[in-house]
């Protein structure tokens, strides 16, 4: 009897976590993922990613204006390089996983 | 902290001499000194925890071993088997942080972990580890992964300084994601708490009505306490994962 509905009860979990897209057949749920799966975390996390490269690039940018005496150009190439690279962050974590 | 009709969020993050005179001449604040009381109850939690190196543990013992497998488990699982050799990091990594977040959340103490000097340095020291492990294992190999592989040559010029400063991002966002989780709870707290404050100066009506602020306090210690431990855990695990693309040949 203890088995048995230890089984169904697996089983009804697989299926519920199928159902609600959490658990795809036979792919494994990395440790992160498992950890951050609610909607305002990974919000709070992609927030997190682009932020800090644009504050990177915008930090590398004035860096280099500074020390070759230019005015405003590494600024203007490096803010828009940090943003593609926040881009990328967020791509790297919402994008699926790997076959 | 928030006294009569304004609200000052921010003050309990100021940082003050204590210990009288000695703190004042030193500059010693109660960052450092909630650090020292940090790292001192984590080594009496294990050094009395293991004291009794009985075969069968008591609770006191049992909860020292399980905090032990479980980051040795992470370390090991995320890593490989060289994850071992980093398992000493990782582990005071992850229960400095956590005493940290916790401590904080008693009355009248002091987050450091709020600060982001605090969690730059702790992500930045992260970030030279890995960059050294990786020189080590890979060797100028390294810097090959800055070049995204089946990708254009012409492109180059264009993907390899965005590769680099999304690498460069990492310690960034490590420290700010912890630093600003911290900031937040304890901003809400302050909010709440004064809102009672505000209330209470309405009579009787205010008195009932206080005890919604106080309710949605409550709640939030208990989110806190989660929050406390999934920053700890998050910091620990991306070093982990960080450390794995580092030793990956």
């Amino acid at each position: 009897m203890g088995e048995d509905s230890d089984e169904s009860f697996t089983k009804r979990l697989r299926e519920a976590e199928r159902r609600a897209g959490q658990l795809e057949e036979g792919q494994k749920v990395s440790v992160v993922d498992k950890e951050e799966q609610s909607l305002p975390a990974l919000a709070l996390r992609a927030g997190t990613e682009m932020i800090s490269a644009l504050v990177v690039g915008v930090a590398a940018g004035w860096g280099l204006d500074r020390w070759f005496h230019t005015r405003a150009i590494f600024l203007i190439i490096f803010a828009l390089l940090g943003g593609s690279a926040g881009v990328l962050n967020v791509w790297r974590l919402v994008k699926p996983p790997e076959q | 902290m928030a006294g009569g009709s304004s609200i000052d969020v921010l003050g309990q993050f100021e940082l003050r001499p204590v210990l009288g005179g000695l703190g004042e001449a030193l500059r010693f604040s109660q960052s450092p000194l909630y650090m020292i009381l940090a790292a001192c109850l984590v080594l009496a939690f294990l050094y009395f925890g293991m004291r009794p190196a009985a075969v069968v543990p008591g609770r006191f013992q049992a909860a020292a071993e399980v905090c032990y497998e479980f980051i040795r488990s992470m370390a090991v699982d995320t890593i490989g088997p060289e994850g071992a050799a980093f398992f000493p990091f990782i582990f005071t990594l992850f229960f400095f942080i956590l005493a940290g977040n916790y401590i904080g959340l008693l009355p009248f103490s002091f987050t450091f972990t709020s600060h982001i000097a605090v969690t730059l340095a702790l992500a930045v020291m992260v970030f030279l580890l890995t960059v050294i492990v990786s020189l080590r294992a890979q060797g100028f190999r390294f810097f090959a992964h800055f070049m995204p592989a089946g990708a254009s040559m012409y492109l180059a010029p264009l993907l390899i300084p965005i590769e680099i400063l999304s690498f460069l991002s990492r310690p960034v966002s490590l420290s700010i994601r912890l630093f600003a989780n911290m900031v937040a709870g304890h901003v809400m707290f302050d909010i709440f708490a004064s809102f009672v404050i505000m209330l209470a100066g309405f009579g009787v009506v205010g008195d009932v009505f206080a005890i919604g602020p106080i309710a949605i306090n409550m709640a939030l210690v208990a989110l806190e306490l989660l929050v406390g431990v999934l920053q700890a855990y998050v910091f620990a695990i991306l070093t982990c994962i960080y450390l794995r693309e580092a030793v990956a040949h």
